[in-house]
């Protein structure tokens, strides 16, 4: 990797383990995460790619201090933060903002987006009103919000413009990272890349650093940097974008690749899919978790866990055989 | 002669705000084994279209106008209490969210079970228990004879879906609606289901209705497309033309915003604005204010034009 990357946010070894009630008086341990670890540099976008139930947002929540790592650390600067609480945190929590998944219910609705907005400029800063509004001005012309309609509510616009509200929210402090949850998931389709775009028109004006967490494999490939693609909550491959998409090592990611519905691929037949579904993050299994539904399985994948390996360009995967 | 037919079909919603045009005069067909995908964003009218097929529209909505002939029949005269023999037998819905569309309550085998029976009471329960298991098999969900007596909740969303599409093929249908069948399922659950739809399709011989936002899914399933913008179908034709070969500029958005693996854009190309509300439609094209080659003449609905088997609603081609 070239040198020129400073790393903002250092993830390692972070678990995450959750009690299940099973039945009437059983509780079983939930692994979210086992041992999640990764960088983030600074101006750069990571894109955390899985299917649901993988640990990706349980990842954010933990950077975000809204979850307490049971182990591992999460640096950010000098600091461990994985087992603090925003409050704990003190102002390094400004530094770390978030859009979520549903612009619906991320808006108060009982307030004007003119008061969601200055709201975090009025709790971490000591600008006055006019200072204040005068930020939210020029921030709403950047997210492409007209700033006459600051004293609308949220039900007055759409979903494509609450994103946009939520965006210039997540912003406004100019924070050194921003997670991004499933931003464009709710969204139709052709507003999907309007947001997108404007993603990345910010991220360049501003110079943020992005985590970006997707389900989606397809849209990773315009906005990312860096790529890492998880699996029942542990990272499977991590990569620049390019080795990624240029040459997948994980089996994952290639069944991931290839499900995506493209117009000019055929439907994917039988082959591919023939193994089923992920397995239950409860009981886990003792060798590679992907081995139930890995077409290139064998006896070891049954009994060894592969650790991450790097093939010597920064491409990290965990599976032996590639 | 055309299994389904629908003719200038109208549903209306009568709400307080106003007339809500949800579907607006559109016509299409399909003929038996064929796969029609109905492509738009949410409110464009998509689940209207087959919520009116099955005449499963609730007050406010109603059919004002339009046929809907199926095998040779006028759906929209046939009264609820013989409708209630059409729906689940010869017409059956898939909806998208496996999650809702089973009864918590029930076990697997019997909402099975009770499908089958209700259509034909002749059969004794033993037949219908081997049918029932026998359909779970071909919809490969994995050991059949133990999820009859599972609940809905011990099922995976991809295992639910599943059940809802074999309890959909039971009674072997004529027609099959697929309302985003896969929209609540992960990539690689949908593309399962995606394979399973297809092939099924085929062994039973049923047309399919596939309903969905993602048109990059519809060019790999369907054998026509319609694609519907604010309540209208504004091109209809087969998958071949509509997809290789747009007309309508909405279209040609819809296919140019899709993300590609195999491209170097360094953005993607984005339709400017929103769709615009049913109840505030612009006079003329509805799609005029996003369209970049809309002027003068785009004041007036376009006319319906035929292109070779194509129908397009647009003064720019």
């Amino acid at each position: 990797m070239s040198q020129d990357l400073v790393k903002l946010l250092e993830v390692k070894g972070v678990e995450k383990v959750f009690k299940v009630r099973i039945g009437t008086f059983g509780k079983k341990d939930l692994h979210a995460l086992n041992g999640v670890s990764f960088d983030m540099f600074k101006g750069k976008t990571l894109s955390l790619v899985g299917e649901s139930g993988c640990g990706k947002t349980t990842i954010g929540k933990v950077i975000l201090g809204l979850y307490q790592a049971n182990s591992g650390s999460v640096l950010f600067g000098e600091r461990d933060i994985a087992k603090s609480t925003p409050k704990q945190r003190g102002v390094i929590q400004k530094e770390i903002q978030m859009i979520f998944q549903d612009p619906y219910s991320s808006l108060n609705p009982r307030k004007k987006i003119g008061t969601i907005l200055e709201q975090p400029l009025k709790i971490h800063t000591n600008m006055d009103h006019k200072e204040r509004m005068a930020v939210v001005h020029s921030l709403c012309s950047d997210v492409g919000i007209d700033p006459d309609y600051l004293d609308r509510y949220p039900h007055q616009f759409s979903g494509g413009q609450r994103q946009r509200i939520a965006i210039a929210r997540a912003i406004i402090l100019k924070p050194e990272l921003i997670l991004a949850d499933e931003p464009i998931s709710a969204l139709d389709v052709s507003i999907q890349a309007q947001i997108l775009n404007l993603m990345m028109d910010l991220q360049e004006k501003y110079h943020l650093t992005l985590l970006f967490i997707t389900h989606d494999i397809s849209v990773v490939k315009y906005i990312s940097d860096f790529v890492a693609v998880m699996y029942l909550g542990e990272i499977v491959e991590y990569a620049p974008k390019e080795a990624l998409f240029k040459s997948p090592r994980h089996p994952y990611t290639k069944m991931l690749l290839s499900t995506v519905p493209t117009i000019h691929t055929p439907l994917v037949t039988k082959s591919v899919l023939e193994n089923g579904e992920v397995q239950t993050p409860i009981d886990l299994p003792q060798g590679c978790f992907f081995a139930n539904r890995c077409e290139y399985r064998d006896e070891t994948c049954d009994t060894v866990h592969p650790d991450m390996v790097d093939n010597g360009e920064g491409h990290w995967a965990r599976c032996p055989k590639f | 002669m055309a299994l389904l037919e629908v003719n200038n079909l109208k549903s209306y919603f009568f709400t307080k705000e106003g007339v809500v045009k949800a579907v607006d005069g559109n016509s299409f067909s399909i003929e038996k084994g064929e796969i029609l995908g109905i492509v738009g964003e949410s409110g464009a009218g998509k689940s209207v279209t087959g919520f009116s097929i099955l005449n499963l529209l609730d007050p406010p909505g109603k059919i004002v106008e339009g046929e809907i002939i199926f095998e040779g029949k006028d759906l929209t005269k046939v009264n609820e209490e013989a409708f209630e023999k059409i729906r689940g037998d010869k017409i059956a819905m898939v909806f998208q969210d496996p999650q809702t569309s089973l009864n918590p309550v029930m076990t697997i085998g019997r909402q099975l079970m009770e499908t089958m029976l209700y259509h034909n009471n002749s059969l004794s329960r033993e037949e219908v228990y081997h049918a029932s298991v026998a359909m779970l098999k071909r919809v490969e969900l994995p050991s059949a004879e133990k999820r009859m007596e599972s609940y809905p909740h011990q099922l995976s969303g991809g295992m639910k879906q599943r059940v809802v599409i074999a309890i959909a093929l039971l009674n072997n249908p004529k027609l099959l609606i697929a309302d985003e069948p896969t929209t609540a399922l992960d990539v690689t659950i949908q593309a399962q289901i995606l394979y399973l739809m297809k092939k099924l399709s085929s062994d039973f011989g049923s047309s399919l209705i596939f309903i969905t936002h993602d048109i990059a899914v519809v060019s790999q399933l369907c054998d026509k497309i319609a694609v519907m913008y604010a309540g209208r179908i504004v091109e209809y034709g087969s998958k071949d033309e509509i997809i290789f070969d747009p007309k309508h500029p909405y279209t040609k958005g819809l296919i140019a915003c899709l993300p590609t693996l195999n491209d170097n854009r360094e953005r993607l190309y984005q339709i400017p604005g929103v769709m615009p509300s049913l109840l505030n439609l612009p006079k003329g094209c509805y799609f005029k204010e996003r369209c970049e080659f809309a002027d003068e003449t785009c004041d007036v609905y376009p006319q319906k034009q035929i292109i070779g088997e194509r129908v397009v609603y647009c003064h720019k081609i």
